[in-house]
């Protein structure tokens, strides 16, 4: 950092001008922000204003630049100066827009600004410009695991948006489960009937591109490397292993139906005429071809009544089935039944269902099923008994209350059995300590469990597949990042991600195949993929000081991170999303960011002028989430939301980020209190880097230790969760938490 | 064989087909989707008043319980308020339904003999056609006497107030019991009855046998 020069601009617009000491703020980043040019403008987002910065970049040779204005996540277009390293003081949401317009307000007022123009002087300082990661690949290929619905159209979308597709299919043909399908919902006008499965088009639109590369009874064998420069070990039958250089991967994997064998009492593996919805989709396409009849397997007669039990084996609050509904059942037995009803109305169809879903326009299809005359109960089925070549359906009737219900003489029973996804090896489990068998607990009797084989084989430090949720669905940010997985630049789409039907699973294959094509040219110009997307920065280390203790590799929410052989952690800058959890998780301190490191907080945290005990100005530090918490206090600012005088709001990257040494300095340095706002974690999370925030508050859980050595109460650090709609919760949180401190009373490390 | 055993002869397991064919607006009954507005819409259907609500006589009828639907008191009291076929998110003729189940019910002498409503529909029949006009004092001890002597004497003390303020306004006039007022052509009227129950039955033979 040979040559830096800071320059300090102050705005006045906004009201800014009328409510601040302007002059005094600019006074303030000269003495004690040391800025050597200090300007303030009475409008600074304004043409004339940008100029004046970039006319001090040019001739003053400005390389630091500080802006006093609006919240970093406003006017990001006018103060946009990639060459340099920006920081914004945020006067206008975090200041004067949450302050009263009032004489005994306007001290604290000043007060609070003139700490934002100190803190964001000295964060300026500690920063570099970002320049970009170099370590970066070319490919503009995608890799789609899967030749089902979903693969095919991830192919065919990203192949039209010009993009070369290798895609790998582990049978001998395309097509999936959907392939399998006679008829499929339908998703037209009138919505009355079941219509063509549109799969052989799909095929025959795959093998006409050119642009499409097909392994038919091929795996991924090896998937190594990052964004951009993978590199694919493709195994085919014949032995032969294909390499390929890939960009980005959608992995569109599907699903298998849960198995009926594991619900003997409903019949499942006890008698042929006992089929799951695989097993009558069968049945219909040999009837097809046939005479056009149905007819039950175990003696070929033809089917004069079915029975339909929804939910077999799933939404199962005992834990022992599936625990969620897939979705799609409803509405496919719905169109089974028509296979009937269709052919041949005398047929009896009954539905036993406890609560009929039907997304899309199923409403309609639902309807059209009832006017055709099939017979809808509502019911929780106890028992399929299968007596020859009929069975008795026992049910409890829900409506009537009738726990001994019955559907006699039933020729062919048919379970809604429900999706389970293929996603690999559960690598979270991998990592469990396996202590069930040595406590010498009995392996369930009678049942082989099939081990998973691994999809991708990825080479990574933390496994050789993506992470999954507990139902076996890969993980994803449901909420702003459906696709993504927890692997940059591995997308997952359709029933791999989470039970859906063909028409939600083509929508997901598009939106994935656009998302790899993304990353894949975010990855090639060294730049995040999302939340951070077109961030130039990326974690650095100092290894001279790694003390190899692995926190980084472990913590990584991403699997960013590999080890080298000496176990030094080898980053991997294209699979980063720059959360810099291994940044809050380093011992050491020696992992930081250009923009964004242990010295560009800690550095604010000591800028922040700490007046004494008697002066009844207590100090309390916010560290607040950039994806949830900040732009909720900004919100709360925009709607004029007011709160305590005595924060100082840091933004920071992710919860996952914050090193523990912030919280100590700034108890040591006298704050009253600290503030930790961070997204929900835990199963149902919002983090937006998924495990940040829960990483954070296992770090954040320790810290009452640190607080007994202090000698410190522990109300003096608060962890919290605040959204992005917790527009006027937020400033009440401050607003008690400031009044809880009162009580507390004053820091005693104020004035050391 | 009666109509009753007739009709359960003929359709035998499918009861939903027996009400779809036989009972006015029946065919509706199968595009009931148990969402249970029309139980809760219903005001007469507070304090278990009904014994099967709407939805769950189409529940039965699809399970086939013909002799609970059908000798059951719950269709008979409907008001036909119009809530339930207001809010019917399935559109649903309810009330008329309802009035369809009871009917054929009636029609098939499997409807309860002493239940109010019915009791009244036949009172109030009998005496409007009797003479063409209707005798209020008649009709209203009818009812009284519906269950027995003692029990209408301790009806009519109860409501003996109100008969006597209704006489002093000259709204109830005693002489009514013997005879009372008529309308003009007797005659005429017996004859347009005797054409319309020559029709109605003929129709509802077809249908029965059809």
């Amino acid at each position: 950092m040979a040559d830096i020069k800071v320059a300090a601009y102050i705005c006045k617009g906004c009201g800014l001008g009328e409510r601040l000491d302007t002059d005094a703020l600019v006074k303030i980043a000269q003495k004690d922000g040391k800025v050597p040019l200090a300007k303030s403008h009475d409008f600074l987002c304004n043409a004339d204003g940008v100029a004046m910065i970039r006319n001090d970049i040019a001739s003053e040779g400005v390389t630091h630049i500080m802006i006093g204005a609006c919240s970093r996540r406003a006017k990001t277009e006018a103060f946009y100066f990639p060459e340099n390293a920006v920081a914004r003081a945020n006067l206008r949401e975090g200041v004067i827009w949450i302050r009263p317009d009032t004489e005994e307000a306007r001290e604290t007022t000043q007060d609070m600004a003139e700490d934002y123009i100190r803190m964001g002087c000295a964060e300026v300082k500690a920063m570099t410009a970002p320049g970009g990661n170099t370590n970066t690949g070319t490919s503009k290929t995608l890799l789609v695991v899967g030749g089902g619905v979903t693969g095919m159209t991830t192919a065919i979308e990203a192949s039209k948006t010009g993009y070369p597709v290798v895609l790998v299919e582990k049978t001998g043909e395309l097509g999936g489960w959907a392939g399998k399908l006679y008829k499929r919902t339908p998703v037209h006008e009138p919505f009355k009937s079941p219509a063509d499965t549109g799969v052989a088009d799909l095929v025959s639109q795959v093998q006409a591109d050119s642009n499409i590369k097909v392994y038919l009874n091929a795996t991924v064998a090896r998937t190594d490397g990052a964004p951009g420069r993978f590199v694919v070990d493709i195994a085919t039958e014949s032995g032969a292993t294909h390499t390929e250089d890939i960009g980005a991967i959608v992995q569109a994997t599907g699903f298998t139906l849960y198995d009926m064998n594991k619900l003997p009492e409903l019949g499942g593996g006890k008698s042929p005429n006992v089929i799951d919805q695989a097993g009558l989709e069968a049945l219909a396409k040999a009837a097809a071809a046939g005479d056009g009849v149905i007819r039950r397997p175990s003696d070929n007669q033809p089917v004069k009544s079915v029975v339909f039990v929804q939910c077999a084996g799933q939404r199962d609050p005992s834990g022992t089935h599936l625990s969620y509904c897939s979705g799609y059942c409803c509405n496919a037995s719905i169109k089974q039944a028509m296979y009937f009803k269709d052919a041949n109305p005398d047929v009896d169809t009954t539905i036993i269902y406890t609560d009929l879903r039907t997304p899309g326009n199923g409403e309609d299809f639902y309807r059209s099923a009832q006017e055709k005359g099939v017979i809808f109960t509502k019911g929780r089925v106890a028992e399929v008994v299968p007596n020859g070549n009929t069975s008795t359906v026992k049910f409890h009737d829900l409506i009537l209350d009738d726990p001994d219900a019955a559907e006699a003489d039933v020729d062919l029973v048919v379970l809604a059995t429900g999706q389970v996804a293929n996603s690999g090896i559960n690598i979270d489990a991998l990592t469990k300590p396996q202590v069930e068998g040595q406590e010498g607990e009995p392996a369930a009797a009678g049942t082989v469990e099939v081990k998973p084989i691994s999809i991708l084989n990825l080479t990574y430090r933390q496994g050789p597949d993506v992470p999954q949720l507990k139902q076996g669905f890969t993980d994803s940010h449901f909420i702003c990042f459906p696709y993504e997985t927890r692997r940059t630049g591995i997308y997952t789409a359709g029933p791999v991600r989470r039970p859906m039907d063909i028409a939600q699973a083509r929508e997901d294959a598009t939106g994935a195949a656009l998302k790899a094509i993304q990353a894949l040219e975010n990855a090639e110009l060294g730049r995040a993929a999302h939340p951070r997307s077109g961030d130039l920065s990326f974690p650095k280390v100092r290894l001279e000081g790694c003390t190899q203790c692995k926190r980084c590799t472990v913590e990584c929410p991403f699997g960013a991170i590999d080890e080298d052989e000496k176990r030094f952690p080898v980053f991997n800058e294209s699979r980063c999303r720059r959360c810099g959890t291994c940044m809050g998780a380093c011992p050491v301190r020696v992992i930081s960011f250009e923009n964004y490191s242990v010295n560009t907080v800690g550095a604010q945290i000591k800028a922040v002028d700490i007046p004494d005990e008697f002066s009844e100005k207590p100090r309390i530090l916010i560290l607040a989430c950039e994806n949830d918490a900040y732009p909720a206090l900004d919100m709360a600012g925009m709607s004029r939301n007011e709160y305590s005088a005595f924060v100082r709001i840091i933004p920071i990257r992710c919860l996952g980020s914050v090193n523990t040494i912030w919280i100590t300095d700034a108890l040591n340095a006298g704050y009253d209190g600290v503030m930790m706002m961070g997204c929900k974690s835990g199963d149902e999370y919002q983090c937006h880097f998924v495990k940040g925030s829960e990483l954070g508050r296992v770090r954040l859980s320790k810290i009452d230790d640190t607080l007994k050595t202090l000698n410190l109460e522990k109300e003096r650090v608060r962890d919290l969760e605040v959204a992005i709609t917790d527009i006027e919760r937020v400033p009440d949180m401050i607003n008690k938490y400031a009044a809880e401190l009162v009580a507390v009373g004053p820091s005693p490390f104020k004035g050391f | 064989m009666s109509a009753n055993t007739a009709l359960a002869e003929k359709y035998r397991n499918n009861f939903l087909k027996e009400i779809e064919e036989q009972v006015e607006m029946g065919d509706w009954v199968k595009m009931c989707m148990q969402c249970g507005v029309c139980s809760g819409s219903c005001p007469t259907n507070f304090q278990s008043a009904w014994e099967h609500p709407p939805q769950e006589l189409f529940m039965m009828i699809r399970a086939g319980k013909r002799e609970e639907v059908l000798t059951t008191t719950s269709m008979w009291n409907c008001t036909s308020c119009y809530n339930c076929i207001v809010r019917c998110p399935r559109k649903l003729p309810i009330t008329h339904i309802m009035h369809g189940i009871a009917e054929y019910a009636h029609r098939i002498g499997k409807a309860p003999k002493m239940q109010a409503t019915r009791f009244f529909s036949g009172l109030f029949w009998k005496n409007a056609t009797r003479t063409g006009r209707v005798n209020e004092l008649k009709l209203s001890m009818g009812l009284y006497f519906k269950d027995g002597l003692g029990a209408g004497i301790k009806e009519g003390m109860k409501m003996k107030d109100v008969a006597l303020g209704l006489m002093k306004a000259k709204r109830l006039n005693p002489f009514e019991l013997f005879g009372g007022h008529k309308c003009k052509d007797q005659k005429g009227i017996q004859a347009m009855l005797k054409k319309a129950y020559e029709i109605e039955r003929s129709r509802k033979a077809a249908k029965m046998a059809g």
